[in-house]
């Protein structure tokens, strides 16, 4: 299914799950733009894929998220998708709660729970307008299967997960009226250096390639999006 | 009227003053603007996101601190932001009223501004010593990055903090392109959406690029608003014509939604989809052919703003409301109460050559309360009338 011309935004776009969405959606037409903290890491990604906007911004910081929100909106002249995708584990290597300090439940929190509430506000009135004009608007939050079961260890990263997936479900019943619709997708345990900070020891050969998961993402985008107006009738418009 | 000097977007205490369609005036909390609205309004609100457009920096070279207020700029398209037009001032910042502001240096074209980590080049001085076309190096991205870096809201002195673009964006805000926030849109929170939605009535929108709205300089004031463009979506024309021929009210949001959908109805009172750029001023002598009423703020005699309500009332019910404004101490500028005013019958009276424009069946139940007493008003005063139509 293509996307193509949908303006798409996603956060955490230079490894990972987001680094393969962002060839996967580039792939099927779709305008990209893509936002990570590292300056030099948006610069390889935006070298590798020229058709892809790089922004340098970190979301779990407040005074990130206007300076995001309008170059998102800047240079793709709107918006029809953003994909939260960048996450923080919290403490790395992952501890029990118990040994876990307040500062990185904080940090989960800024970066998985905070930073999609604020990037979202901040991009709401695009996506309500692209919404109105028939384009679509749809919200998809990366979550994991954390936010659901209790495992040891993955405290701060399940609670924040668990937050960020019952307010995905609170935005989606708010704004369902006005055509935004929201999700939050598991895309299971991945081969990427988020997991091999998590479990240094797993074996990539057991864990999902993030290019499948990308596909099913970007399979479940365009099942949201309306189906794209062939052609818009140019007698409509002014000279 | 009093100065609001917080960045509050939505004060529990704003009011609103009401004008009807027959001049008749009325105060309300401004929370309760969606109970003066009729279930087949159509609400146009103009969706532009407020640009970073003040740029402190240096001109080149004389070596001056200047800064750069970004004022307009050709389209709307996301790649065209190399060349703005845009007012110099010499060094100081908003804290300083703008007709104190110091000049800036003398400025030629091909001199170089440095903008933080923007570069421009002064294109040409637009007739008058401090209004410049401007060309930035790099490519949008670039610029997109540097403005969102380096650039801060417009704002004046009756606000005394900086204000931060989470102050400025409306909650309708979406792509950027106002160069000062089209703060009637303020009052569009999730709430009023909702309650706009719940009694069936329709919320649409438009793009346009709200320009500054003063620049210390009475030259330069005068030539104010400068050419804006706007983009008008499908869906909006759509819902505009399906409005009009259901005999509902165009309902605009902030003074910028005339300027825009005026603009586009100019050739035949049709308004169609696309982009455009509007020019001229709406004043007493426009016939509004789109807008019936409006929700803006609260503005002094003698502003654009002001001349544009002019369009809708007559002078004596616009100073009636002003009177009033100014006894019950509402606040005026971006942070302050608004006004709601709907299109006067007698007005219409005054244009009487236009009167074939408008199709009977787009006319409002408003314009046709009107339409009967000015018909009763003009059989009077002519002693009969031929057409129904005579006197509009």
């Amino acid at each position: 299914m293509d996307l193509q011309g949908s303006r798409i935004a996603i956060t955490g776009g230079t490894s990972g799950l987001g680094l393969a969405l962002v060839r996967e959606l580039l792939g099927r037409g779709a305008q990209v733009a893509f936002v990570a903290r590292t300056r030099d890491q948006v610069e390889r990604v935006a070298r590798e894929y020229p058709g892809a906007h790089g922004i340098v911004g970190d979301v779990s910081k407040k005074n990130d998220i206007y300076p995001i929100a309008l170059q998102v909106t800047g240079v793709l002249g709107g918006l029809d998708v953003l994909i939260n995708n960048a996450s923080s584990l919290g403490p790395t290597p992952l501890a029990l709660l118990a040994d876990t300090d307040c500062e990185d439940v904080e940090l989960a929190l800024a970066t998985n729970l905070l930073g999609p509430f604020r990037l979202t506000k901040a991009l709401l009135g695009a996506l309500a307008a692209s919404a109105r004009e028939g384009r679509g608007a749809v919200v998809l939050n990366v979550s994991s299967d954390a936010a659901i079961n209790a495992y040891p260890f993955w405290g701060a990263y399940g609670a924040s997960k668990a937050a960020l997936h019952q307010m995905t479900r609170i935005w989606n019943e708010e704004l369902a009226a006005e055509g935004i619709r929201f999700s939050s997708l598991d895309p299971g345990d991945m081969d990427t250096p988020l997991h091999t900070v998590a479990l240094p020891d797993a074996d990539p050969a057991t864990l999902k390639r993030p290019e499948a998961s990308a596909r099913e993402f970007a399979d479940a985008i365009a099942a949201s999006l309306p189906e794209r107006v062939a052609v818009i009738d140019r007698a409509e418009y002014r000279t | 009227m009093i100065a609001a000097s917080r960045p509050i977007q939505r004060s529990p205490l704003s009011r609103l003053l009401a004008v009807d369609v027959h001049g008749r005036i009325a105060h309300h909390a401004r929370s309760r603007f969606v109970d003066l609205l009729r279930p087949d309004d159509l609400v146009v609100a103009n969706d532009a996101a407020t640009l970073p457009a003040s740029l402190c920096g240096v001109h080149r070279p004389s070596g001056a601190e200047i800064e750069v207020r970004l004022a307009g700029r050709a389209s709307l398209a996301q790649d065209d932001v190399h060349e703005f037009t845009a007012v110099v001032f010499g060094a100081g910042d908003f804290r300083t009223p703008t007709e104190d502001r110091p000049l800036p240096p003398p400025l030629s074209p091909g001199d170089r501004l440095a903008l933080g980590p923007l570069s421009a080049t002064i294109e040409t001085l637009l007739d008058h010593p401090r209004l410049v076309s401007l060309h930035f190096d790099g490519t949008s991205g670039e610029i997109w990055n540097g403005l969102a870096g380096h650039g801060r809201p417009i704002q004046y002195a009756h606000v005394p903090t900086p204000l931060a673009l989470w102050d400025v964006w409306t909650p309708v805000a979406g792509v950027p392109a106002a160069f000062e926030p089209p703060s009637a849109g303020f009052v569009l929170n999730g709430e009023s959406i909702r309650a706009l939605r719940e009694r069936g009535i329709a919320l649409v929108s438009l793009t346009h690029a709200a320009g500054i709205s003063s620049t210390g300089d009475a030259d330069l004031d005068r030539r104010l608003p400068f050419d804006e463009p706007y983009r008008i979506p499908d869906a909006t024309a759509a819902a505009i014509r399906r409005t009009k021929a259901a005999g509902g009210r165009i309902v605009a949001v902030g003074t910028t939604v005339v300027r825009a959908l005026e603009d586009a109805a100019a050739c035949d009172g049709i308004v169609r989809a696309g982009d455009g750029v509007a020019k001229g001023r709406i004043g007493p002598a426009t016939h509004l052919r789109v807008v019936a009423a409006i929700l803006s703020g609260t503005h002094e005699p003698g502003s654009s703003h002001y001349e544009l309500l002019r369009a809708f009332v007559t002078d004596a019910a616009l100073r009636r409301a002003s009177t009033e404004l100014e006894a019950y101490g509402y606040r005026t500028h971006e942070f302050g109460d608004s006004v709601f005013i709907e299109k006067a019958m007698f007005r219409q009276a005054l244009h009487p050559e236009h009167a074939d424009r408008t199709p009977t069946l787009s006319l409002s139940t408003g314009e046709r309360v009107a339409r009967e007493a000015i018909d009763g008003q003009a059989g009077v005063a002519r002693g009969s009338t031929s057409s129904p139509r005579a006197g509009l």
